[in-house]
């Protein structure tokens, strides 16, 4: 490991002395930060892998069922029924911290509606009233699943980001601030050594 | 908290149903489509939903989305079935995390 360009001299070794203690420090910081993180990880992942399956599950079934409706109804009267929506659904969008990482948090904002379909009864069949009440049932845990979603995404960079701040740290600051501080002490040793040997042979000569 | 709205991007088919529950619909015949659509709406909706096709197609310019919290990109299996996209997603995640598969490891 290269060590770091600077003139043997008792204050540079001070200041190092101080860096190293530092980046160790710092070091074990992130070390620990990064278990924790990881640990989390963990936690939300599964999560994650739960609501995904249970998604793709009832959407997959909620679609099949809602194609069945659509093909027994003519296309144009399918896109009018659905074309006026009679309510927006609405979601409070917040943030939350998750080891230091701002991650969405959101909630959906219940609105009962008045009659709970945007149709009138006779306009399609009843296939599409199930696959409408379906999706409208399966909003929250598809918010659910984007905000699990979304957080595993940014802690894995985070992550990544923190190993490869870890790694720098071990890797590449600390053996070069140790190399470093022990040239310097082998230099500082040595000029100690020069200087005794010059007194020496003055003392001789005299 | 800041109010956010919901949006889904697909192909007709798959997002009508979603159009009826209150959550607007936004249809995109082609993955381009859908990239250019995205872009305009990204900053008025919070949660949006893609299905997979797109989202595959298109996952270089979803990457952008992946560093601040919002908007919320969600992909969805469309009316063609789960393609197993969402769990690639996921397995990616959690290699560049951990470095290991804890979930499917069988």
């Amino acid at each position: 490991m290269a060590r770091l360009n600077v003139n043997p001299t008792r204050m540079e070794l001070k200041k190092l002395k101080a860096r190293l203690a530092t980046a160790v420090r710092g070091h074990k910081l992130l070390k620990d930060k990064s278990d924790e993180m990881v640990r989390r990880f963990s936690l939300i992942i599964k999560e994650n892998k739960r609501l995904r399956d249970e998604v793709e599950k009832e959407l997959s079934e909620t679609l099949r069922r809602f194609s069945v409706a659509r093909s027994v109804t003519p296309a144009y009267r399918a896109e009018t029924a659905f074309s006026m929506p009679t309510v927006a659904v609405k979601a409070e969008c917040g943030t939350s911290s998750v080891m230091g990482v701002d991650v969405p948090d959101i909630r959906l904002v219940n609105e009962k509606r008045a009659d709970g379909l945007p149709y009138a009864y006779s306009e399609i069949t009843s296939e599409a009233d199930f696959s409408v009440a379906q999706a409208s049932a399966l909003l929250p845990k598809m918010v659910a699943l984007a905000q699990t979603e979304k957080t595993v995404r940014m802690l894995a960079a985070e992550i990544e980001r923190n190993k490869r701040r870890v790694n720098a740290l071990e890797y590449v600051m600390i053996p070069q601030l140790e190399e470093t501080i022990k040239y310097i002490k082998s230099k500082l040793d040595e000029n100690e050594r020069a200087a005794v040997i010059r007194l020496m042979k003055v003392k001789n000569k005299a | 908290m800041n109010e956010g709205r919901l949006a889904i991007v697909g192909d007709g088919d798959s997002i009508t149903v979603f159009k009826a529950a209150g959550v607007a619909t936004f249809p995109a015949e082609s993955a381009e489509k859908a990239q250019t659509v995205l872009r305009r709406i990204a900053k008025d909706y919070q949660v949006i939903f893609l299905t997979e096709e797109y989202a595959r197609a298109i996952a270089d310019f979803l990457k952008r989305f992946d560093e601040q919290p919002y908007p919320v990109i969600l992909s969805i299996p469309s009316k063609n079935g789960s393609s197993g996209y969402g769990i690639e997603q996921m397995k990616s995640a959690m290699e560049r995390a951990l470095g290991v598969d804890i979930l499917f490891n069988d």
